[in-house]
């Protein structure tokens, strides 16, 4: 192992820049991990194609940017319309049937069509890489620089985040979906038309993550295998913003990203992952509802 | 339990997987029941926890994966011979998951799978890191290593007859545990666990004990794999998706029954195998299991098993 | 699909019932799914113009025998575990007399354990780790340069313009760019070079934000790493984006795919080492020239050849050869013809070292660095080392190129 660095001066520089990056990347992750909560919290589903279904967002400004020439950003509404219709199908494909059983089915049926769409999707497009330059003047602080993409996606993630909790706390069906997650029986008995409910819920999950996957798309590169290593992290701030919290999981996701920029600068790259697992565990042990979390289940 | 007719058919299944291949000295038919019996071992363990019990393990690899690292490096770095290195492997990841276990088992449900797949992912990492174990670039064997069991061609032989008689323990200690006290305790923890607990069931020692039961014989079967390849890296003994084909087809097969997850192992891996070697699917094969799968869940949750009980309830008193 | 309808197509047109109707067959595995598969399809399409041409032109004569060439592939999912058991069916099964090796490194070890079993040449010329070849063997050859003198070529370069550069080494976790880059330090440090940064990452990383300004706090000038392709991209793509200012940037692998142009000027000026390019300019012994192979490359598969296309496509050649030389298809007569290869192809000088601890390793292939510069306003890759064979001038430092 290389020797750790010492602390200069000129160093803490680097560490805040690195600190800053990490929290811009982190509110974007914060938005991939949103869908799955959001599913997680409403009807105890497990999304397993959630990374699929972020992958499917990154193709889908691929194919805007690059393909038809429409200006990157633009593609986030009909991302989010395309998602939600998605989500909706993936209810009443596999979903449906699973909600009241244990989550385990419900992990089996998704992990099914995740198969199915991962093996389309590398029957056509191989693991070819795929790339949208985004370039946008940057914000530079001596020698270090914060890409205008990056500050540009953190801002629209927070937006975005913003707008669902609105949603969920301001409008009719928005409190409907919150009823639901509540307690599914008495929402029903109240007159709540749940499975219209669960479905949209399924919808918003799928859309949240089609756009974090737009955001994410226009910062790196990505193959139709990308997904994983997003669904994986969105575990992670899951469980650190607490199921079910779309909030926590913005919290969370910055946690993450915090994180991964805070350690960076004094530790040899490569023992990050193994850094970032064992405070997993060791979260979720000591938290097991979640660092931010009022209370299961909450949204 | 020598008076049970299923201990029989155990019996036999394990003849079957001895005798089919040597008899015609197929060695073709050996390598694709090695990749079975692998699956049955890794499924019919898991089914400890999974099955009986009701927790989702996510990182059963890493049993499969850390008895793989511990037997290789006893061999290559110290010199042990194979025999002696299973059993160390087998051992030592039982400790490690006890130790373990004690930690996360304190978690329900959905928490509980999630911090097994930290767990799995973190000790990747980990391992990757790891300078004495040939970190990202693995270990390597030598051939030499074959020469104490006759050399490669007979020492493939004899790894393989040591992973049928794995998976032939894997299947009684299954049967076993189901049919003892231990076994009620455990299906009682995944019917209501606090209710167990109030009627007595000790429960945090049941979970640690079957988790750390369902460590050691994966431990085993790991080392013989990677101890047959020559070659054990990180990516191939941490490989997440091992995992989760391990779960569907504990699903497939009928969770909770020894014949279903062990027959759901071996038609998944001849599945797989078979679409795989062919030139018309092979492209396809993601979404023909994918598609298989989501049938089976959406319309047969019980899975094989659950299908045959509700057809042929008499099978139920003989195939556990 | 494509290859039974070639395959059947082969045997319809080929079939002359005028020759004696022998075959050879070869087994292979192919990474048709999981993450190396596009690598992978450049080579297969190699080994198949390879096998049309010869199957067009006779097939392979030795021992007074015509042989028609036959392959029988499998898709190993970029999976150890499968290998064994494919290349055991390949053997014992379909009867292979000669095998290629799987795409990558990982998978020619497990490989390598059935191959010597059982006495068959593995032809390797994916796979560009060199432990599996210290293991002892005496049938595995490698036609490729193997993973420690990949960015010899690179160090040398550097040292010629700045001698007195910053090195950072930032790269991936996995078995073959951690070979790369442990022999490019000592390379680099025999050179006189300053090594400022040497670090790893795991190859799941996404976001080098952080390692970027890690880079930028040692005062690095120049970069050596990278490791497959998103990795190498994204990094090539961040220190743009961060302003890191490097002077000189060698990336493995990445850079050697056209799409990396799609960078933009992220791309200008990054180095790539590649085993071949098409530009490179030997001269063949036998066998096709350079632009006799870019254009039937080209026709047969509308697309431009690229150096997994060349090895592979070389691995067949330098096989029928040894072949041709020994005249006969026995094992233990090819190797020894293959031991004894010292010849120039359109792909470069070929000799393999035959000592037992390093049997089968390459000896002569070198790699060329490749560079991206606007060639008339269009970005291209251009080869700009060894002076021998270079096609422009390397432009240091690369922000002369952007």
């Amino acid at each position: 192992m290389p020797p750790v660095p010492t602390l200069k001066t000129k160093h803490m520089l680097g560490i805040i820049a690195s600190i800053i990056d990490g929290v811009l990347v982190g509110l974007v992750y914060g938005l991939s991990a949103m869908g799955l909560t959001l599913i997680w919290g409403v009807m105890d589903v497990i999304n397993l194609t959630h990374g699929t279904m972020i992958v499917g967002g990154m193709f889908a400004l691929y194919f805007l940017a690059n393909g038809l020439g429409v200006p990157p950003y633009l593609a986030l509404p009909p991302v989010l319309i395309g998602g939600f219709l998605a989500g909706v199908l993936l209810y009443w494909v596999a979903v449906h049937r699973m909600v009241g059983r244990p989550p385990l089915m419900s992990l089996l049926s998704t992990f099914a069509v995740n198969l199915v769409l991962i093996g389309i999707g590398t029957g056509v497009w191989g693991t070819a890489l795929f790339n949208v330059a985004v370039s946008l003047p940057g914000v530079s602080i001596g020698r270090y620089t914060f890409p205008g993409a990056h500050i540009l996606a953190a801002v629209l993630a927070a937006v975005i985040a913003a707008a669902l909790y609105l949603f969920l706390h301001s409008t009719r069906l928005g409190k409907a979906v919150r009823a639901v997650a509540n307690n599914r029986e008495a929402a029903e008995l109240v007159g709540i038309p749940t499975t219209r409910v669960l479905a949209v819920s399924v919808g918003c999950g799928v859309a949240l993550a089609g756009l974090s996957g737009v955001l994410i798309g226009t910062l790196f590169p990505f193959t139709v295998l990308s997904g994983d290593g997003y669904q994986l992290k969105g575990f992670v701030v899951t469980v650190l913003g607490g199921f079910g919290n779309p909030v926590g999981a913005l919290l969370g996701g910055v946690a993450l990203g915090l994180l991964e920029g805070a350690v960076t600068p004094f530790v040899p790259v490569s023992w990050t992952l193994v850094i970032e697992f064992a405070l997993f565990v060791l979260v979720l042990i000591a938290f097991p509802a979640g660092i931010f979390a009022s209370r299961r289940g909450a949204l | 339990m020598l008076r049970r007719p299923f201990f029989w058919i155990i019996a036999l299944v394990i003849a079957a997987f001895v005798a089919a291949p040597a008899i015609g000295d197929d060695v073709d038919l050996r390598e694709s029941l090695a990749l079975a019996t692998v699956y049955i071992t890794l499924a019919s363990n898991l089914n400890l926890m999974l099955g009986y019990a009701g927790y989702i393990n996510f990182g059963s690899i890493v049993f499969f994966g850390l008895g793989g690292y511990i037997c290789v490096w006893l061999v290559d770095a110290h010199g042990w011979s194979l025999a002696p290195s299973l059993f160390a492997a087998g051992i030592g990841v039982s400790a490690l998951a006890f130790i373990f276990g004690l930690g996360i088992l304190r978690l329900r449900g959905p928490f509980f799978a999630l911090s097994t797949i930290g767990v799995v992912e973190g000790v990747q990492a980990f391992v990757q890191n790891f300078g004495p174990w040939g970190g990202s670039s693995g270990i390597y064997i030598s051939p030499e290593v074959f020469q104490p069991l006759g050399g490669a061609a007979r020492a493939l032989w004899v790894i393989y007859f040591a992973l049928v008689a794995t998976m032939g323990l894997s299947l009684y200690l299954s049967y076993a545990i189901k049919i003892s006290k231990f076994g009620l305790g455990l299906l009682a923890i995944g019917q209501n666990e606090d209710a167990a607990a109030i009627l007595g069931v000790p429960t945090p020692r049941y979970k640690a004990w079957a988790y750390s039961a369902s460590a050691f014989l994966p431990a085993i079967t790991g080392g013989l794999y990677f101890f047959k390849s020559a070659f054990i890296q990180p990516s191939d003994a941490f490989d997440l998706s091992l995992s989760t084909e391990a779960l569907v087809v504990a699903m497939l097969g009928g969770q909770g029954t020894v014949t279903g997850v062990a027959l759901g192992a071996y038609l998944y891996e001849e599945l797989r195998g078979y679409l795989l070697t062919s030139e018309m699917f092979s492209h396809f094969q993601l979404v023909i299991a994918g598609v298989l799968l989501l049938v089976i869940v959406l319309f047969f949750p019980g899975g094989l098993m659950g299908f045959i009980y509700s057809r042929f309830p008499r099978t139920q008193k003989v195939l556990e | 699909m494509k290859r039974i309808f070639l395959l059947a197509a082969a045997a319809t047109v080929f079939a002359a019932p005028a020759f004696a109707e022998d075959t050879i067959t070869i087994g292979l595995t192919e990474s048709q799914t999981g993450p190396l598969n596009v690598d992978s399809l450049g080579q297969q399409r190699g080994y198949e113009l390879w096998r049309d041409q010869v199957n067009a032109a006779g097939g392979i004569k030795a021992g007074g025998k015509s042989y028609q060439v036959k392959f029988v592939a499998y898709d190993d999912q970029s999976v150890g575990g499968r290998v064994q058991q494919l290349y055991t069916r390949l053997i014992v099964q379909d009867k292979a007399d000669f095998l290629f090796s799987p795409y990558s490194s990982g998978l020619v070890a497990p490989a390598t354990v059935i191959t010597e079993q059982y006495g068959k040449i593995m032809v390797d010329s994916g796979g560009a780790e060199e432990k599996p070849f210290q293991l002892g063997n005496k049938y595995l050859f490698m036609v490729i340069t193997s993973a420690g003198h990949y960015l010899s070529g690179a160090v040398d370069a550097l040292k010629a313009k700045n001698p007195h550069a910053k090195v950072a080494m930032v790269y991936s976790d996995d078995p073959f760019s951690k070979t790369v880059l442990t022999a490019t330090k000592e390379q680099a440090k025999a050179a006189g070079l300053d090594i400022v940064l040497d670090e790893s990452y795991a190859p799941s990383t996404t976001d080098f934000g952080p390692i970027v300004n890690k880079i930028i706090s040692s005062n690095a000038d120049a970069f050596l790493g990278g490791g497959h392709y998103s990795d190498g991209a994204t990094l090539a793509r961040q220190m743009y984006d961060q302003k890191a200012n490097m002077k000189w940037e060698s990336i493995l692998v990445a850079p050697g795919d056209d799409k990396f142009g799609e960078l933009g000027p992220a791309a200008m000026g990054v180095t790539v080492p590649s085993q071949w390019e098409v530009q490179v300019s030997y001269k063949p012994e036998f066998g096709p020239t350079t632009p006799e192979f870019a254009k039937a490359f080209q026709d047969k598969f509308n697309a431009k050849p690229d150096y997994h296309s060349a090895s592979g496509y070389t691995s067949g050649m330098i096989l029928q050869h040894a072949i041709e030389q020994a005249g006969s298809v026995d094992p233990a007569k090819v190797a020894a013809a293959l031991n004894a290869t010292d010849v120039t192809t359109f792909f470069g000088h070929i000799k393999f070292f035959t000592d037992p601890g390093h049997h089968g390793l390459q000896e002569a292939h070198q790699m060329v660095l490749a560079q991206w510069q606007k060639v008339n306003g269009k970005p291209g890759r251009q080869i700009v080392w060894p002076e021998a064979a270079k096609s422009a001038d390397l432009i240091y430092p690369i922000s002369a190129s952007q």
